[in-house]
């Protein structure tokens, strides 16, 4: 990305946010000092030296169980919000540059699509389906391509009608072209921005799915789900539940910080410097 | 020199990397008009506004004086600053369209100011108005101010905001391009009306323009500015008689050239009959349109904004298929929809669109704009296409070095020329070109212009060339059709259709163009019959 905004403190707090997350997602295997399900204490011990968060509701080390899940949340996160873009890009770019009934069909299926709940939606599928990865990812990925499709069938609505696309259509270029190289490289850096966002409502939406018993699966656990398996320990005075909570939230809102950072420059669509 | 108003010194303003005026020094007497002429990036904007103690978001005042009646305006306090302005020096926008509130009837914003400065009770602000509406041709003076913008042409937004710069008495107006956005004919009458009410109030004036010859009609000196510096100043008839700096004598010398129009020829290479097209079902925007286009030739269609000569580009174009009537290209039938056409009909009809910024993708460099449709059309790769490219660098004469340039790091004129080279890059028998010039500053637009009729000279490319500028149709074209609310009301050989007898519109549209030489707007407000200022 040329072009980008100078950073700012709140933009380098965010960054450094998502760089740690990251980080922990890719190094799991080295940063945490238990494997995911050994149990190495009491029941909802105090933090330790073996055991820096504490333990959680079967002895298991809290702090590995975090790390471990940061990976999971990650992987599950970063694959549902791709292919949500891929669908809602491609269906939202066609729709605008086809226009027409293409364009009407798309756009009511979408908002059918829209107009039942998410959870709902959610909690209808993952329950007959089998509860899977796979599943869990697609059905994550159909509801945030619904939001995508509409962000980019706007962003292609407002560059079709500009002079170098119409130029394009009189050469005789395929709507492929038009899509791929007209259109897109022009609306990356909002698109990019709405990638940040979706990312982070796809974490959020995973760790309710998994606080419901809908997403992740034991033994292996995402934030959600500790959050979950922790949660009656706050009847007892014991905050392990609050930690995976709060790092959902650090990480929603650092997410957040990047995005706004790169928000600040991407709506003009034109270069950056006009000469003459 | 007896009364000077506005004594401006050494006046400098800089953005963070550039200075944008170079110690620019000029002095107004009362009652008198000095016109700032120069092209986009001239300063002649910022200098207006400098007069009013005003500087843009990112500039800043960095040097000089601007003093009214002594007094440095530049150094005031915010307080002083906003007594200053609305009452000794007003401002009249570009666009009065856009700097009225549609929420609010005019009379209450042409007397906002005045009220607000407690310069006098609103009865009595009420009946200046009237006044002053009825100075400026405004139709039912008495009740114009009952309406609200949207209810008001263009013209009489631009006269209403002049009356609302008057209202107060100030002593300065600073007039920034107040007939740049409308028609000629709407022009002419904005232009005699304020003419006529600065001077029955004595009031002294900047008058802003990029077009000399508007200039011309309305000041008493000019100040030519270029790159934020002064080219020349002196009395209009100075300029004009006995220009001293070379860019002054082009600016005069400006709009001379006439394309020779040839024999008539009966190769049709565009026919179009009897076309009927809109953008709503039973609307239509054209009304039996028929003309034809020679081959090698230029046929202009010239009209006012909404006369429908760029949806009959579009017509062409096939971007918007006609309800009525029929095409022919090369003796063909020519699809009405763009779908229908085939790629080698599609190559053969090309277009130049008015505003280059938009026509050049800002994600692709000068190479890859050039090379598309070489490898579109004739399948060009490698060393060939660059070759190629190479050459259509050279024929629209820019430098081979420009081809890892975006758009964004492009001047205006070069964008255009990018775009032409586009079009070129096809191999095209028709050539749309839509208003090319009409946003570009006045040389480059001449550069244009030739480079298209040396074009058409080599290569023999016919153009269908639209536009709202009659000495741009001397210029270029072979075959003139008049447009009016969607019907062809003139058309014929450029000879005919430019030489009396006219029909009453082309009569007014031609008499409507400013001519390059002071004392035209007096001529024509004396030669007409019935008085100019009648609304």
């Amino acid at each position: 990305m040329r072009n980008l905004p100078p950073l700012t403190p709140m933009a380098l707090i965010g960054l450094a946010g998502v760089a740690a997350f990251i980080v922990l997602a890719a190094f799991a295997p080295w940063l945490a000092p238990h494997p995911v399900s050994e149990v190495v204490g009491g029941v909802w011990d105090v933090p330790s030296a073996d055991a820096l968060l504490g333990t959680d509701n079967i002895g298991r080390d809290l702090f590995s169980r975090l790390v471990w899940g940061a990976r999971v949340t990650f992987t599950i996160a970063a694959l549902a919000t791709a292919i949500a873009f891929l669908i809602g890009v491609s269906l939202g770019f066609y729709a605008a540059v086809r226009r027409g009934w293409v364009d009407q069909v798309l756009s009511r299926l979408n908002d059918l699509m829209m107009a039942i709940p998410t959870l709902i939606f959610a909690l209808v599928v993952l329950a007959v389906l089998p509860k899977n990865m796979v599943v869990l990812v697609l059905v994550m990925a159909t509801l945030e391509a619904t939001r995508v499709f509409r962000v980019s069938r706007a962003i292609a609505a407002d560059l079709v009608g500009l002079d170098y696309v119409e130029v394009a259509r009189l050469r005789g270029e395929s709507w492929r072209w038009i899509m791929v190289r007209e259109i897109l490289p022009n609306a990356l850096s909002p698109l990019l921005a709405e990638l940040g966002l979706r990312f982070a409502f796809a974490i959020l939406f995973l760790s309710t799915l998994s606080f419901l018993g809908l997403g992740v699966q034991p033994p292996i656990a995402d934030w959600g789900s500790l959050v979950k398996e922790n949660k009656d320990g706050l009847l007892f005075g014991v905050f392990a539940a609050l930690i995976p909570g709060a790092a959902i939230a650090v990480l929603v809102i650092c997410v957040n910080l990047v995005v706004d950072w790169m928000l600040q420059k991407t709506t003009s669509l034109k270069g950056a410097r006009r000469n003459g | 020199m007896a009364d000077i108003l506005l004594k401006v010194t050494d006046l400098e303003v800089k953005a963070s990397d550039a200075t944008i005026v170079d110690k620019v020094s000029f002095d107004l007497e009362k009652g008198r008009v000095l016109g700032l002429i120069g092209e986009s990036g001239a300063g002649k904007s910022t200098i207006g506004l400098a007069s009013l103690g005003h500087n843009r978001a990112g500039l800043q005042i960095t040097g000089g004086r601007a003093e009214l009646n002594g007094r440095d305006i530049l150094q005031l306090s915010p307080r002083d600053t906003r007594d200053l302005r609305g009452v000794s020096v007003t401002y009249v926008a570009q666009s009065a369209a856009a700097a009225f509130n549609p929420a609010h009837r005019l009379i209450d914003q042409v007397i906002e100011a005045t009220l607000w400065h407690k310069l006098m009770s609103r009865a009595k602000a009420i009946q200046r108005a009237k006044e002053l509406f009825g100075l400026l041709g405004l139709p039912n003076p008495e009740n114009f101010g009952d309406r609200y913008p949207h209810q008001a042409s263009g013209g009489q937004l631009q006269r209403a905001m002049t009356a609302m710069a008057l209202c107060p008495h100030p002593e300065l107006i600073v007039f920034d391009e107040p007939t740049t956005a409308l028609d000629v004919t709407t022009q002419i009458e904005v232009l005699a009306a304020i003419k006529h009410a600065i001077a029955r109030t004595g009031t002294s004036a900047l008058y802003i323009s990029h077009d000399l010859a508007v200039v011309a009609q309305i000041a008493d000196e000019i100040l030519v500015l270029r790159n934020g510096r002064m080219v020349e100043r002196g009395s209009v008839d100075d300029i004009f008689n006995s220009p001293q700096e070379d860019y002054t004598r082009r600016l005069v010398s400006m709009r001379q050239t006439e394309k020779q129009a040839g024999a008539e020829t009966h190769d049709n290479l565009l026919s179009i009959v009897g076309i009927e097209a809109g953008y709503t079902p039973g609307v239509s925007v054209l009304q039996d349109v028929s003309l034809d286009l020679g081959r090698g030739e230029t046929l202009a269609v010239v009209g006012e904004s909404g006369s429908g000569k760029s949806t009959l580009a579009r017509v062409v174009t096939g971007l918007l298929p006609a309800s009525a009537g029929h095409l022919r290209f090369e003796g063909k039938g020519l699809p009405s929809e763009l779908a229908a056409r085939t790629p080698e009909t599609l190559r053969n009809i090309q277009i130049i669109n008015q505003i280059p910024d938009l026509a050049l993708n800002p994600r692709q460099t000068v190479e890859a704009i050039l090379s598309r449709p070489l490898a579109f059309y004739f399948g060009l790769k490698g060393s060939e296409l660059k070759r190629r490219v190479a050459g259509l660098l050279d024929q629209i004469e820019l430098p081979r070095t420009l081809n890892d340039r975006y758009p964004a790091e492009l001047s205006g004129g070069q964008k255009q020329r990018i775009c032409i080279a586009r079009a070129l890059a096809a191999d095209p028998k028709l050539i749309i070109c839509d208003e090319p010039t009409s946003a570009l500053d006045p040389l480059v637009a001449e550069g244009i212009l030739d480079l298209l009729m040396r074009l058409q000279k080599d290569i023999g490319t016919s153009y269908l060339f639209i536009t709202h500028d009659l000495a741009i149709v001397r210029a270029i074209a072979d075959t003139v059709a008049v447009m009016l609310d969607g019907k062809v009301v003139r058309y014929g050989r450029k000879a005919e259709v430019l030489a009396p007898p006219f029909d009453p519109y082309t009569g007014k549209l031609i008499a409507s163009v400013p001519e390059m030489r002071p004392g035209w707007l007096d001529e024509v407000i004396a030669r007409r019959t019935l008085p100019l200022i009648n609304g």
